[in-house]
């Protein structure tokens, strides 16, 4: 991932260190005292600053890097929020880790998922390479004049950050020259030439309050289709495409589909696999794009199914389920005939998701699909 | 049809709308410049994070309707000619 924002050249990188999100900033630290990494490099004494140090560089027009985990998401909370609202182009991974408490050091989403509606946009990735990738394509959305808004590439921490995974890194200047269609965009920020106030207060029921938020959702709405092109552009320059919000896994003919996010679709698809080879007819949903939610891709890839289900690896305390699942349920109303869906939880607090719990899981969805009565949630490692 | 009053995407304003909401009433201490000492540099102009120092010809000086007290513009004067009076009675 250090490589990955290495090649981007950011301007300005600010971070705390958090495990297991320190590796990325040595590997920055080290890139930069061997002279292979060019950026102003700030060591904040706490996430909170580092966020902020990192907002009011974007807002000078630097381009920032940052990266954190699960309470030092908590500690950056405040500019978490104030950096989206201003609709800065800051790119910030997140090595998700459980948030406490209790306390552990292990993997888990809800770190990610706690802050979901804090206007960014996440993409949710499987692999190190797919990190890799992301966050040169996160730059090429982020900063998109009609985007401009900040993005968390969101990876399993320990499962991928303590990981030894060969990955392909593109060249500098291939790099340089899938980023340079933004070097024409411009977009506000302190300079000079033209004063600005930044950031704006708004005087108690004005409008224009609504008229800003009303602006940041319609960006929001445009970066799914922007974040489908920029994939197929990356195939383009780069070989490599993960399908945009989401990525279809054998869904065409398949009568029952299972969701997943994360890494929990390398182990998915293994066992997709296996069931196919014993004649059933399953698919794979990988939710990548999750900020803004893929409603349009998702009500295609999901028309006609028998039955769906989602594996969660946190829970929505509001629902008694996982956060997938909730959406999920709102979108089946947007479906042309009701279709049964079961969610299920696993994997939290660095647990594994073995191919014994989704050959499991798949099998319920199979049950739901033939109209037997099965649980709307099954805790998968408790069960 | 929605009519856009603003044209930015986020919250960034133009500076001159700063001085909608006076805050004069929020200092317990107000910059005095001495006018012979000021040497007209700029400095407390620039750094007032209100923007609300004022180039008066021979002497620049805190307009106290939007002056906070920071005391900012004091402690940058390459010269001294700011000191900060408690505000009393």
């Amino acid at each position: 991932m250090a490589y990955g924002a290495t090649l981007c050249r950011p301007d300005v990188i600010a971070a705390f260190p958090i495990t297991p999100a320190t590796s990325v900033l040595e590997y920055l630290y080290r890139f930069s005292a061997e002279g292979l990494l060019d950026a102003e490099m700030i060591e904040a004494e706490g996430e909170n600053s580092a966020l902020s140090a990192v907002m009011g560089a974007s807002a000078a027009g630097a381009r920032t890097f940052t990266a954190t985990s699960s309470m030092g998401l908590a500690f950056m909370f405040d500019a978490y929020l104030a950096v989206s609202g201003s609709r800065l182009p800051v790119v910030m991974p997140l090595a998700m880790r459980e948030q406490p408490m209790p306390l552990t050091l292990a993997a888990g989403t809800s770190d990610a998922f706690t802050v979901k509606d804090g206007g960014w946009i996440q993409i949710y990735v499987e692999s190190c390479q797919e990190i890799l990738d992301s966050i040169i394509m996160a730059y090429r959305l982020a900063e998109d004049k009609d985007i401009l808004l900040p993005v968390n590439i969101c990876y399993l921490g320990f499962y991928l950050s303590y990981l030894s995974q060969r990955v392909e890194i593109p060249a500098q200047k291939e790099v340089d020259a899938f980023l340079a269609p933004l070097k024409k965009m411009q977009r506000v920020k302190l300079c000079l030439e033209e004063p600005l106030t930044f950031p704006a207060e708004i005087a108690p029921a004005d409008p224009v309050f609504a008229e800003y938020r009303y602006k940041h959702c319609a960006a929001m709405e445009r970066a799914k289709q922007k974040w489908d092109e920029i994939d197929r552009e990356f195939e383009a320059a780069f070989g490599r495409s993960y399908g945009g919000q989401i990525e279809e896994y054998r869904t065409e003919d398949a009568e029952i589909i299972l969701l997943t996010m994360e890494s929990t679709t390398g182990t998915a698809r293994v066992v997709v696999d296996s069931k196919r080879d014993e004649g059933l007819k399953v698919g794979l949903i990988k939710i990548r794009m999750f900020r803004p939610f893929p409603r349009q891709r998702l009500i295609e890839a999901l028309s006609c199914k028998k039955a769906i289900g989602v594996i969660d690896r946190h829970v929505c305390f509001g629902w008694n389920c996982g956060q997938c699942f909730v959406e999920l349920k709102t979108l089946l109303s947007d479906l042309e005939a009701p279709v049964p869906l079961v969610g299920f939880i696993d994997g939290m607090g660095g647990a594994d998701i073995t191919k014994e719990h989704i050959e499991r899981a798949v099998g319920i969805i199979d049950a739901a699909a033939q109209g037997k009565r099965v649980k709307e949630t099954a805790w998968l490692a408790l069960e | 049809m929605i009519k856009f009053r603003s044209r930015f995407e986020g919250s960034w304003a133009d500076p001159k709308t700063m001085h909608i909401l006076p805050t004069g009433e929020w200092r317990f201490q107000r910059p005095l410049t001495k006018a012979e000492k000021c040497c007209q540099c700029g400095w407390c102009y620039i750094f007032c994070p209100t923007g609300c120092i004022e180039n008066r010809g021979t002497y620049f000086g805190a307009n106290l309707d939007y002056c906070k007290g920071c005391s900012i513009c004091a402690q940058v004067c390459p010269v001294a000619a700011i000191r900060m009076v408690r505000e009393e009675g």
